[in-house]
Order: C-alpha cells, then sequence, then structure tokens
C-alpha cells in the first residue's frame, strides 16, 4: 500500500473513532436514563405511569424501525440545525446518536429490568426513595448488563458508520467502499477489514474485562 | 457485646405498651381477602410469631407493617402513630424505625459487606466515617468482623443472614420484622441465626415480629404466637400454651411436624368398637408435665397401661408433654378421670382389638 493510501487508512481510522466514540456517548448519556425511564414507569415500577411507559416504547419502536441509512438522510435537517453542517464526520454523529440511543435504551431497559424486586423492596422498607433506589440499586446492580450492552452499542455503531459515508462522513465503511471495492482495490479492502477486526476484538475485550470486575454476583 | 449498640433509651421514647396494634385490618387481592380482620398487638420487647400455611396472608401483614402495602380497612398503629392514611413521604421516616430481614437476605450484590450494613446510614445522611464506624459494631455483634470488605456472593447463607441482620439494626430501629428469615437456610444454620436474634432482642430489648411457616422457628424463640390462617387470627396466646393444646385445626396441622403422633401403624387399627385396649392422648402441661403423673399411674394402675409413644418437651421453660398410652378398656374410665384430676388432657383416640 502507497504511504497515500497508508495515510487515508489512518485519516479514516480517526473519523471512525470519532464518530463511534461521540456518538457512544451521546447514547449513554441519553440512552440510560430513557431505560430507567421505562422500567420505573412500567407496571409495578418505582414510578408506575402506564401512559407515559406506552408513549416512550412507541417513540423508541418508531426510531428502532427506521433503517439507518433512511434516517441518515431523513435527519438531514435536525443535523443541520445541530451541528451547522449536513456533510463529514460530526454531521454524521448526530443521526449516528438518534440510532443508537433508543437501541442503547432498550439494552439498559433489559438489565435494569432484571435486577432482584426484593433488593428494591429491602431499600424501600430502610426508608429510601426513588431516587435512592435509583443511585444505590437499579443503576449498581444492573451495572455489568449495563456496560456489556454499551459493548454491544459501540459495535453496532462502528457497523453503522460504514453508511456515513453517504452523507460525506469518511470513515473506514467508505474507504472500504471507494477505494477497495469501486477501484478494486483488493489490499485497502484486506487492510480495513483488519483494522475493523482488531478494533472490534478489542473493544469487546476491554468490556468483558470491565464487566467481570463489576460483577459480584457470583 | 460493645456498649454503644444499646438504645433501649431510643425505644423508650414513647411509653406505649404495645409497639404495634392492629385493628380489623383488611386487605383484598382481586377475590382473595388476604387479610380479613386482623386484630393483634405485639407489645415492647417481646418476640411474636405469626405463623400460617403459605397464603394465610403472613406476607401481606408484614409488609403492611412499614407501608409497603396498604390496607383496604381497619387501623396500623407502629409506636401509637396511626399509619394508614400516611403518603410515601411520610411512610420514608416511618421506615427508618422498622427493621427488616427477608427469608432471600436481599443484600446488594454490588457492594461491600459494609456498605450493605452502612446504607440505611447512608439513606438517613449519615458522614462515611460515621456509618462506616457503625457498621463495623454490627458486624461485631453479629459475628462477622473479619468480612466487613466481602461481598455477599462470597458469603454463606447464614452469613447472608446475619448481615441482613446488620443492616436492619443499623438505624437502631424500635421493631424488627423477620419475613421468612430463617426459611431458605438448613436446620443448623437455622438455629444460629434464630441464637443471634433471641441475643439480640434480650441484649438490646428489641422488640422482633417473625412470620413463619415453620413451628420450629416460633417454638424457638418467640415469647407469644399468633396462627394465621385464610387472613384471619384462628389462635394465639403464650408459645408453650398453644404448643400444648392446639386449639384451632390449622394450629393443630402445623404442630404435627414437631409434636408426637400416633404411629401411623397403630392408628390404622383404631377402632369405635369398644374392647381390646384403649388407645389415649395425653397433653400435659406446666408444674403437672413435671409432677407426679406417672408416678400416680403407676401406684393406681399397677402394670394398667403401657406408653406407646411421647415425651416431654421444653418451650420457655415450661414442661410440655405429649403421649400416648395403651390402657385395658376396663381401666379406661378410671385412669381417664384419675389423670384429668390432675390436670392433664386426656382424648380416648380408639380401641384397638388386640396388642398394638
Amino acid at each position: 500500500m502507497s504511504p497515500i493510501m497508508l495515510e487515508l487508512l489512518f485519516r479514516s481510522l480517526w473519523e471512525t473513532v470519532v464518530m463511534t466514540a461521540a456518538s457512544g456517548i451521546i447514547s449513554l448519556v441519553f440512552g440510560l436514563p430513557l431505560g430507567l425511564a421505562l422500567v420505573a414507569t412500567a407496571r409495578g415500577g418505582i414510578a408506575e405511569n402506564l401512559w407515559v411507559n406506552r408513549v416512550l416504547g412507541a417513540v423508541i419502536n418508531g426510531f428502532r424501525s427506521v433503517p439507518f441509512i433512511i434516517l441518515l438522510v431523513a435527519l438531514i435537517p435536525v443535523t443541520r440545525l445541530i451541528v451547522g453542517t449536513s456533510i463529514g464526520t460530526w454531521a454524521a454523529i448526530v443521526p449516528l446518536s438518534i440510532a443508537a440511543t433508543p437501541y442503547y435504551a432498550r439494552i439498559a431497559e433489559v438489565s435494569l429490568r432484571e435486577v432482584d424486586r426484593g433488593l428494591i423492596e429491602a431499600v424501600r422498607a430502610m426508608g429510601g426513595n426513588r431516587w435512592t433506589i435509583v443511585r444505590e440499586v437499579l443503576v449498581p446492580e444492573a451495572l455489568p448488563g449495563i456496560v456489556a450492552g454499551f459493548t454491544v452499542t459501540l459495535v453496532t455503531l462502528i457497523g453503522a458508520s460504514a453508511m456515513a459515508g453517504a452523507i460525506g462522513a469518511g470513515g473506514l465503511g467508505d474507504l472500504a467502499i471507494r477505494y477497495g471495492y469501486q477501484r478494486f482495490e483488493t489490499s485497502v479492502m484486506v487492510a480495513v477489514v483488519a483494522v475493523l477486526i482488531v478494533m472490534v476484538c478489542g473493544i469487546q475485550w476491554i468490556g468483558d474485562r470491565w464487566v467481570a470486575r463489576l460483577d459480584h454476583r457470583g | 457485646m460493645n456498649s454503644h449498640v444499646t438504645w433501649r433509651a431510643a425505644s423508650a421514647t414513647t411509653e406505649e405498651a404495645d409497639v404495634i396494634r392492629l385493628a380489623d385490618v383488611h386487605r383484598r387481592f382481586g377475590e382473595t381477602a388476604a387479610l380479613d380482620g386482623v386484630t393483634l398487638n405485639v407489645r415492647r420487647g417481646e418476640i411474636l410469631g405469626i405463623i400460617g400455611r403459605s397464603g394465610a396472608g403472613k406476607s401481606t401483614l408484614i409488609r403492611c407493617l412499614n407501608g409497603l402495602e396498604r390496607p383496604d380497612s381497619g387501623s396500623i398503629e407502629i409506636e401509637g402513630r396511626e399509619i394508614t392514611g400516611l403518603g410515601e413521604a411520610d411512610l420514608q421516616p416511618l421506615r427508618r424505625r422498622i427493621g427488616m430481614i427477608f427469608q432471600h437476605f436481599n443484600l446488594l450484590s454490588a457492594k461491600t459487606v459494609e456498605e450493605n450494613v452502612a446504607l440505611p446510614l447512608k439513606i438517613e445522611g449519615w458522614p462515611k466515617a460515621k456509618r462506616l464506624a457503625r457498621a463495623a459494631e454490627l458486624l461485631e455483634l453479629v459475628g462477622l468482623t473479619g468480612k466487613a470488605k466481602a461481598y455477599p456472593s462470597e458469603l454463606s447463607g447464614g452469613q447472608k443472614q446475619r448481615v441482613g441482620i446488620a443492616r436492619a439494626l443499623a438505624a437502631k430501629p424500635a421493631l424488627l420484622l423477620s419475613d421468612e428469615a430463617t426459611s431458605a437456610l438448613d436446620p443448623e444454620t437455622t438455629r444460629s441465626i434464630l441464637a443471634l436474634l433471641k441475643d439480640i432482642n434480650r441484649k438490646l430489648g428489641l422488640t422482633i415480629l417473625l412470620i413463619t411457616h415453620e413451628m420450629e422457628v416460633v417454638r424457638g424463640i418467640a415469647d407469644r404466637v399468633t396462627v394465621l390462617d385464610a387472613g384471619r387470627v384462628v389462635e394465639e396466646g403464650p408459645v408453650w400454651q398453644v404448643f400444648s393444646r392446639p386449639q384451632a385445626e390449622t394450629t393443630r396441622s402445623l404442630l404435627s411436624s414437631i409434636r408426637p403422633q400416633l404411629p401411623a401403624h397403630i392408628a390404622e387399627k383404631l377402632t369405635a368398637d369398644v374392647g381390646g385396649e384403649a388407645i389415649l392422648g395425653i397433653d400435659i402441661a406446666g408444674p403437672v408435665a413435671t409432677g407426679p403423673l406417672f408416678q400416680g399411674l403407676s401406684q393406681e394402675f399397677p402394670g394398667g397401661y403401657r406408653l406407646i409413644h411421647g415425651g416431654v418437651d421444653h418451650i420457655q421453660e415450661q414442661a410440655v408433654g405429649r403421649f400416648f398410652l395403651a390402657v385395658p378398656a376396663e381401666k379406661t374410665v378410671g385412669l381417664v378421670s384419675y389423670a384429668e384430676r390432675l390436670g392433664a388432657q386426656v382424648e380416648v383416640l380408639g380401641h384397638v382389638a388386640d396388642h398394638a
């Protein structure tokens, strides 16, 4: 591979890292509270409100049903409003975050829902309020699942970011399509796939290690 | 024991004799009445056992006491204060006066032992150093000093329940609720946990209300027992009295595993036809059980009876005996009236044709 191609590869890698990390963090920041809201408002939850629960669930399902490539294009006006442009790496972070947030909310919901109800009852019996239950029970007890789910979300985001080339966001996926596929540069394709494999394995490994450290459920 | 852990003074702020007073409490779930007019009281410093089969309403009852469940009607007073009308915000400080331990311990897996014990204090807003010092005191009380930094998953069931007890005591409650706290433990561990509860009751003067389906638990530590069946109180009284003379069918049936029963092969041969030998069931309790009943029987009816089964048990330092005797049919009337004169309760269960 030529030095120019190598430089291109590094630039694409950086773009992918930026897109994945930024949208990952945004989906964590918004998705976790959404997941908490879903669990709290569900039947028998700590702030049961079925009406809110249904509306939230429907909105999340709505976003999750739209194929990402469509979302990417459909959100262009929103992106322009937030970032000021609809083209480039930063512009891609908006649709990526909006797609990943409901995805992560559902993953967090599953982990939070599996927290033993007896623990919530025990903390209620000690005089804890809802906030205590969230802070001392729900989040810490579900943390291994929350972290594992975040790992899955990051890996999914790496995949989704490949499509962001469609709005000129660059990234490894874009590189593979334009050079590896459209120009038959097999070496570029192989290099991109190799880098992606290393990235995904790395994220998964770190995530698994972290979960193992957090998990005291025996 | 550490003198810091004494808080009789704190509990005695209200001079009420009853910590809990329930009057005509009802709670329905759909068609079934979980509590169907329960009236009872728990006196300061006592251990009250509430026993019943599963579905008798025990869990609903105990959960009504700290407002985790709300009764449909009736009155619940905790330390003289009516709690049925209280909202969630008013119930929270009340719950800090009531410790609770659970069948499955309900320890937070992500927190260490000391963090679990200190959690009620964190909720009360104690500074960290103070609450960890208090947790250390309590871990000493329950015999788990070395386990402060361990996670619950590293502990045995008995140790987990000790942590649960330490946690329940952390905020110096006036009352400890025990929800089947030994039901998930083996018999030996059960005994050690019951001994710990009894010890805490004596040393701290802490009132304990425990619900269980195991008569062994009530027999082991309770002062009084209340028997619950289908949401109603069917029997109550001092444990030794209820155990020696159970009146309700539910009580008898719950007691059947720990009281001597007529051996099945003899029970099969029982007939109502008078003749052969009569089989008597004799219940004695209190002074009679340690008195001269058998000596007297031997003198009055030499060679006239055989002991088939039974023995004397000691509950709350009271002797409680239950025996099955075989008596020649013709001597039955004399023996029964003699035993009853001495204060025994005698029941003629039937007759067997020959030597049973």
